[in-house]
């Protein structure tokens, strides 16, 4: 990746005056700096541990081995499981699904219900809603335990779902209601015309008018939730630890001798799934969060 | 917030406009049952003596009195304290130098943005292991220079009580800069062309357009950076966990560790609920300021 960034080619203009050797030597040493954890992560989960022990966390493997990811993934520790990550892989595949999927819908109706149909007082609970996503997770978090309590989802995957779907409101709810602001008005108006209502109108207009924005809301959702840690340690049990939680208590534990190749093969491998949304999806990633961050 | 494009709507009839409650309930619960409610509950019980279980048997400001006594909270402001400051400059100066220039009609711009931007895909959890592994005395940083040659060099942030908010603060920085420099940089994009021109045409040097004149112009997107930096800073917690889990000692507790340890480790309910009120009180310190700059001159928000 960094090595393809010499300044070569016809460019017009100055092309390699001081100014632009500047620039782009800056830039280069930039993201190689930023680039470096993701290296010595590939790095390091490649080695052997006598390899670990005699070089520094730069150097690369001399002799690759896979042993690393393997143990990481099917062998770990954790308390008393022993089934390695692959565990908290499958928890957060069950939680990842409904919560996505759940938030998504419930946001883009509320959302929809905002921008076109607004009632008396929609505004007063939209503002609410806004200003609740600057307030620190750590003022609800033992009311919501009670809650979920009283429910019976305490401890359980249902529990954290919720907890994910209501987190994730705030945010969503905005960019869906800034999204079907922005569709004319004349079709929704047509629509009404014809005797098109409130259901009608959002599944046979609007939605299928703003899949991009389903899209953005999914990366930004999945991304987010992946890498929750929060809620899962909070709302959860051992034994149904998302993934983000299994990985710390596998690196960050106490006892054994430390295996700084299988903590990286871990942490990669945690680290895969948002990266993979991140490197596959591109600009609609950076649309999302700056949807996300301009108003937010 | 973004207005609807048309003029007004005619007020709708209650039942009419039925459909568009029922969808609106979970904003409604969500808004009303945990942001308003839990609030105000953890606010009015961090009054009571509440340990293992929430009681409201209330002790005034006891609580608050112990909380600001105790050493472990008094580190941990101040951790925050330096964490927030150097965090909301460095993220800021450097997410406006990456963003300026790339700006700068750079070639491969999508690589050096792809490449800088990633970190913040990660979870905050990689991020500290990862920091972690990297700052390791023995095999990381530290050991790297004194293989060079140099072998009194000691970087050990992360096992020095002294520094150690400053190891954490490089993994913080390189996570969430990213995000600033895009930001930044699609204010920078909104920038007319013609007052680079007319820059040009004066004879003014290009640092000092974007001090004197691009900066000035690009408020409301700092304002913005900003607000974003604040907010995700009072909330700092899994990169400590992650990272150092408040160690060596307490030397680099925050805040909000500090809610969850009183709140889920030590049952001490009633504590931990003063914390988090501390915490929402700075929030609310920082917000209001910022609401009064952006809607305070504008009749509605």
């Amino acid at each position: 990746m960094v090595d393809a960034s010499q300044p070569r080619g016809p460019k017009p203009r100055k092309r390699l005056s001081r100014g632009n050797i500047m620039l782009y030597g800056t830039l280069i040493v930039v993201a190689m700096y930023y680039a470096l954890p993701l290296y010595v992560m590939i790095v390091t989960s490649l080695k052997g541990m006598p390899e670990i022990r005699m070089g520094n966390v730069f150097s690369p493997p001399v002799e690759i081995t896979f042993q690393p990811w393997v143990k990481a993934w099917s062998e770990a520790c954790t308390g008393i499981n022993c089934d390695g990550l692959s565990r908290g892989f499958w928890n957060s595949v069950q939680i990842l699904v409904p919560s996505v999927f759940l938030s998504i819908i419930i946001a883009s109706i509320n959302g929809y219900a905002l921008a076109n149909w607004r009632f008396k007082g929609a505004d007063v609970f939209f503002t609410i809603l806004i200003l609740g996503a600057f307030i620190p997770y750590q003022v609800m978090l033992y009311p919501i335990v009670i809650i979920l309590r009283e429910m019976g989802l305490y401890g359980s995957l249902w529990g954290l779902v919720l907890v994910h779907t209501v987190f994730g409101m705030p945010i969503l709810t905005l960019l869906f209601r800034n999204y079907f602001t922005a569709i004319p008005e004349e079709l929704f108006k047509a629509a009404r015309v014809d005797g098109a209502g409130f259901w009608g109108i959002y599944f046979r207009i609007m939605l299928p008018m703003s899949l991009p924005i389903f899209v953005v809301a999914m990366i930004l959702q999945v991304t987010g939730i992946w890498n929750d840690f929060l809620f899962g340690v909070i709302y959860t049990r051992p034994e149904i630890y998302p993934m983000t939680v299994q990985l710390n208590n596998i690196v960050n534990s106490v006892q054994g001798v430390k295996e700084y190749n299988v903590n990286m093969a871990a942490t990669l491998l945690t680290g895969l799934v948002p990266l993979t949304i991140y490197f596959v999806s591109g600009k609609l990633f950076v649309r999302g969060i700056a949807a996300g961050a301009v108003k937010g | 917030m973004a207005t609807s494009p048309g003029t007004s709507k005619r007020p709708m009839r209650l039942l009419r406009n039925l459909n568009a409650k029922i969808a609106s309930i979970p904003m409604v619960a969500t808004a009303l049952v945990i942001f308003v409610g839990c609030t105000l509950w953890t606010v009015v019980y961090s009054f009571t003596d509440s340990k293992l279980l929430p009681r409201l048997n209330f002790v005034g400001f006891d609580q608050y009195d112990r909380l600001w006594g105790t050493r472990r909270w008094l580190v941990s402001i101040e951790n925050l304290a330096w964490y927030g400051v150097c965090s909301l400059i460095l993220t800021l100066v450097i997410g406006f130098t990456l963003a300026a220039l790339l700006d700068r009609k750079v070639r491969f711009e999508n690589t050096f943005r792809t490449i800088l931007l990633y970190p913040f895909a990660l979870s905050f959890i990689v991020t500290g292991l990862v920091w972690q592994w990297i700052l390791n005395p023995d095999f990381g940083v530290q050991q790297v220079v004194r293989d060079w040659g140099w072998t009194s060099f000691t970087f050990d942030p992360l096992y020095n009580p002294d520094i150690v908010i400053f190891g954490i603060l490089i993994a913080g920085i390189w996570q969430g800069s990213g995000l600033i420099m895009v930001i930044m940089l699609a204010g920078l994009r909104g920038i007319d062309e013609d007052i680079w021109k007319a820059a040009r045409v004066d004879g003014i040097p290009t640092w000092k357009t974007y001090v004197v004149v691009i900066i000035p112009m690009m408020r409301p997107v700092f304002v913005t950076a900003l607000v974003l930096i604040a907010s995700g800073i009072v909330k700092v917690y899994d990169l400590v966990v992650a990272q150092t889990s408040g160690g060596p000692g307490i030397a680099s507790e925050v805040p909000a560790k500090y809610v969850y340890d009183k709140m889920f480790a030590s049952q001490n309910l009633a504590q931990g609920f003063a914390a988090s009120t501390m915490m929402l009180v700075s929030v609310i310190i920082i917000l209001i300021p910022w609401a009064y700059l952006e809607f305070g001159g504008k009749k509605r928000g």
